[in-house]
């Protein structure tokens, strides 16, 4: 039955229904709601987990590290500084092929301090090693918090679920909160072989040398890139089992045969997706959203963007200095297309910039009246900066 | 001129002619009652102009910094939540090596120096820079809605230590950050609170005139997250003390030097009852009134480790202290 | 589709409003999206927050630029640039102030609708905070949504006494302004 929730409290009740029984919880906006939620529900006694006040995200990381090492099915989350913080962790944690699942609440990093969204934390840290799956709204939030589990149990490879801060988590719409029972059917109990328990002692994060180090980096990047076939099944369980699905690796709409795409990632995708219901003069426009950021869906974006004579990548960060991040993945991906469309890329709604329905025909217009120009912020108002700086 | 032939002043004019250092201006967007506000500028007149000053992240550097205005009459610099120490030493160095006489002042709250910046403030500490660290101390995260810190009393609701059926409120006691500041044995650490300002003044100007490192712990009510009218920040301050909750105490080198004696120790229920984040302690449960028996050992057991048991008429003890008597009358 | 933008400041409740009133809508089967827009985080910032409430699924993000109606929970805000932006043709404005709708709306130059909302929240919650009072006139104005979707929302989140008082307090709030008067405003963007 749909309720009508706040995305956070939708998340920590998706949380609560994973029965995790470690929890580290720091505060940081945006994601605070989730864990005061969770806290609540500790208090009155519906959840039963240990809930560790820890003094900041690097250990907010690191008690989840040590929990689930040592057994336990463990949450966090973070944002932003946050996420930056504990950023060796998340590698630590990562390398160590550690099940473990987190949310970001999507925000801007500092400088500019910035408490509004934007996906550069989660961009930040790609290189982390860990899975990242990109939620286009609250009810995925809640859908994909759930798989994430079964994910990293299975690929021994953590999870990061990034929600768009504010967007999604302070946004109260219709939920499903799926019942106990269809979680359980889902989600076995907590199972890691590589514990540590004295019965069976292992040694985790010993120092490995040169003979013995590209192995285990190439073992790490296969299993991410596997990891793909069981986001998709997870998807496909928990559709058969709660009669919705998030969408896999990415998710296509729009019209099959449009020769025009836009690629998002996250919220802002409900926005362009209302916005060309509202334009059907402006023709036929296909959206694809990433679902799945690592592992980058190659085969199922050559897919998606088969036939395409323009594609614009519209994304919530950037890399000073070289430019779009998300952009040149795909660029890349493409080569592996014998005719790939012409690559329009931007960034968007940036430091929580509001992102209106009138950018789809701004972006329509930009991408039938010239060819790509240099990655660019689509909604930057250089007339407010000195000329030197345009 | 007025009827005696006396020239007269108009109030209005008084204040500009006070000579008066203002570090912070009026117009910041702190809460009305804000003890955080109301030391940072006791701190900042006390101190003076040549300071420069490294914050960290919380409610002070939000409400007095919205771009494109300051409110900072001062040089200062917010990076992050966890590295005001290091920033501050930083800071210490460069001015060291350029032979200036700049104080470098530091300024957390309790969650950026108790929790998350502890590393790098204990690390300046014991490297010995002479660094004046304050810490604003409301006694949870309060910028983020209220959650608890480990400078949260226990007992104490935040949204991260809610009560219900399994709680009554924050399980662990409030940190002793003090004593673990006495033992990186710096020349000058005490505590504070704003319903003794010029107990706050004296304190910063003792540390200004050290070269070394020294600390201030002030404890500032926050009327949001603690749960009372703003009105009322200064008496609940004035009440910590006064309980012995929240003692006032001097340390050099890690031995105390001075304490505020209390001339007329008041029961931590009437601190406790001014306050929502106190309120359930005050039901019909018997939870509820073991947890009012540790915080009144806890008061005792700080007025007899301190030494805060008073005599009479002491000018400078609890009641005789920030006091202002107009006509025979003690106001508060 | 009704687009509503409620503004107000930081401890005033208008994002609890805007979320009551998404609920409010959510339980009776509409679809409803309710969501803030805040600067730093304090007490007194002004806040703004949308709604909106269709029959059809919405996914879209971006904040309501263009209301059916406003509701300003504090009227020093009007003061504020760009309060009153983007308000549809013949949309309604609610405004928590104990000065009249004519005296009120002779200053703005245009038509409002006024409820001396805190004044109401004082007598009945003995607090000043003027949302649901507010919420109830606006239910009341544009009858899109029965009172007991209000009130059952509010009985998710108060019981007791609270509830009752604030039970108490919708009723005479929607007394208050005409009923109906902007129903024809609400049915025609309601589909």
């Amino acid at each position: 039955m749909r309720k009508a929730l706040e995305g956070s409290q939708a998340i920590a009740q998706a949380v609560a229904l994973c029965r995790p029984q470690v929890i580290a919880a720091y505060p940081i906006t945006p994601q605070t709601h989730i864990v005061e939620n969770i806290a609540k529900l500790v208090a009155d006694g519906k959840l039963h987990c240990e809930y560790v006040s820890v003094e900041s995200e690097f250990s907010a990381a690191s008690v989840v590290l040590g929990a689930a090492l040592a057994g336990s099915r463990t949450y966090t989350a973070s944002a932003s500084q946050g996420i930056l913080l504990m950023a060796e962790v998340l590698f630590n944690i990562a390398g160590s092929r550690v099940p473990i699942v987190m949310t970001c609440a999507n925000r801007a990093v500092s400088a500019p301090l910035s408490i509004w969204n934007d996906q550069q934390d989660s961009m930040a840290v790609r290189d982390a090693g860990w899975i990242q799956l990109y939620c286009a709204d609250n009810q995925e939030a809640v859908d994909t918090t759930i798989q994430a589990y079964r994910i990293a149990e299975r690929t021994e490879l953590p999870v990061m679920v990034c929600v768009d801060g504010f967007s999604l988590t302070h946004t109260l719409e219709p939920i499903d909160i799926p019942p106990q029972q269809q979680v359980d059917a889902f989600l076995p109990p907590y199972q890691f072989a590589r514990t540590l328990d004295p019965r069976k002692p292992i040694s985790m994060g010993t120092l490995v040398s040169p003979d013995h180090y590209p192995e285990a980096r190439h073992s790490h990047h296969q299993a991410l890139l596997n990891a793909a076939d069981e986001i998709v099944a997870a998807d496909a369980d928990w559709a058969a089992i709660s009669g919705r699905s998030s969408g896999g690796l990415l998710q296509v709409e729009g019209d099959p045969d449009a020769e025009i795409a836009i690629l998002t990632l996250g919220s802002v995708h409900g926005t362009l997706a209302d916005a060309r219901e509202l334009h059907p003069e402006l023709g036929p426009v296909k959206l694809i959203r990433l679902r799945s950021f690592r592992p980058f869906p190659t085969a199922a974006l050559l897919q998606a963007c088969a036939g395409l004579t323009d594609l614009v990548v519209l994304e919530r960060a950037l890399s000073p200095g070289g430019g779009g991040i998300v952009g040149v993945e795909v660029k890349a991906a493409l080569l592996g297309l014998p005719n790939p469309p012409r690559v329009h890329n931007f960034a968007v709604g940036l430091g929580g910039r509001d992102v209106p329905l009138d950018i789809y025909p701004r972006l329509l217009q930009t991408v039938r009246s010239q060819p790509p120009g240099p990655f660019a912020l689509f909604d930057v108002d250089l007339g407010r900066l000195p000329a030197e700086d345009r | 001129m007025n009827a005696n032939d006396q020239p007269t002043i108009p109030i209005t004019d008084l204040r500009h002619r006070q000579p008066r250092f203002q570090g912070i201006e009026s117009g910041h967007r702190a809460c009305l009652g804000c003890g955080e506000a109301l030391a940072a500028r006791l701190v900042t007149e006390a101190a003076g102009p040549d300071v420069m000053i490294a914050n960290a992240t919380g409610c002070l550097e939000i409400f007095t910094t919205p771009w494109p205005e300051s409110a900072w009459r001062l040089p200062w610099m917010h990076s992050l939540f966890e590295n005001t120490g290091a920033i501050a030493a930083g800071m210490e160095a460069a001015l060291k090596a350029q032979g200036k006489s700049t104080k470098v002042l530091a300024f957390g709250g309790d969650g950026g120096t108790f929790d998350i910046g502890f590393q790098s403030l204990s690390g300046m500490l014991e490297r010995g820079h002479n660094v004046l660290y304050v810490c604003y101390d409301n006694e949870a995260y309060m910028n983020t809605g209220i959650q608890r810190s480990s400078s949260t009393p226990h007992a104490a609701i935040t949204t991260t230590s809610p009560a219900g059926r399994e709680r009554m409120g924050k399980r662990h006691l409030k940190k002793d950050i003090l004593t673990i500041i006495a033992s990186h044995h710096i020349p000058y650490a005490a505590s504070a609170s704003v319903a003794y300002p010029c107990d706050i003044r004296q304190k910063v100007r003792r540390a200004m005139e050290i070269e070394g490192p020294t600390f201030l712990l002030i404890h500032s009510p926050c009327p949001l997250g603690w749960g009372h009218d703003g009105a009322l920040s200064i008496e609940v301050a004035r009440l910590a003390v006064k309980t012995g909750l929240f003692p006032l105490i001097e340390l050099e080198r890690g031995e105390l030097i001075g304490a505020m004696p209390l001339r007329d120790p008041r029961p931590v229920t009437e601190y406790l009852r001014l306050q929502q984040r106190f309120a359930h302690l005050f039901k019909d449960d018997p939870r509820a009134r073991q947890e009012l028996e540790h915080l009144q050992a806890l008061a005792e057991r700080n007025i007899e480790y301190y030494g805060l048991k008073g005599t009479q008429d002491d000018p400078r003890d609890s009641e005789g202290a920030d006091t202002v008597r107009r006509g025979g009358q003690r106001w508060a | 589709m009704i687009e509503v933008r409620i503004h107000g400041r930081g401890g005033q409740g208008n994002v609890v409003a805007a979320y009551l009133l998404a609920t409010a809508a959510i339980d009776e089967g509409h679809f409803g999206q309710a969501f803030p827009a805040f600067g730093a985080e304090r007490r007194g910032a002004p806040v703004v927050a949308f709604v909106r409430i269709a029959d059809r699924t919405l996914r879209r993000r971006n904040q309501v630029l263009q209301p059916d109606f406003l509701i300003i929970q504090d009227r020093a805000l009007l003061k504020v640039p760009g309060v009153l932006d983007g308000l549809r043709p013949g949309g309604g404005i609610l405004v928590n102030t104990s000065l009249d709708a004519a005296t009120l709306g002779e200053q703005l130059g245009r038509e409002v609708v006024t409820l001396p909302a805190t004044q109401l929240a004082k007598t009945h919650l003995g607090r000043p905070v003027p949302n649901t009072a507010l919420l109830a006139a606006f239910l009341a104005l544009t009858e899109m949504l029965p009172m007991t979707a209000l009130t059952g929302a509010l009985g998710q989140k108060f019981k007791g006494d609270i509830l009752e008082r604030n039970l108490r307090l919708i009723e005479a709030a929607a007394q208050q302004v005409p009923a109906g008067q902007w129903k024809e405003m609400a049915h025609a963007q309601g589909a």
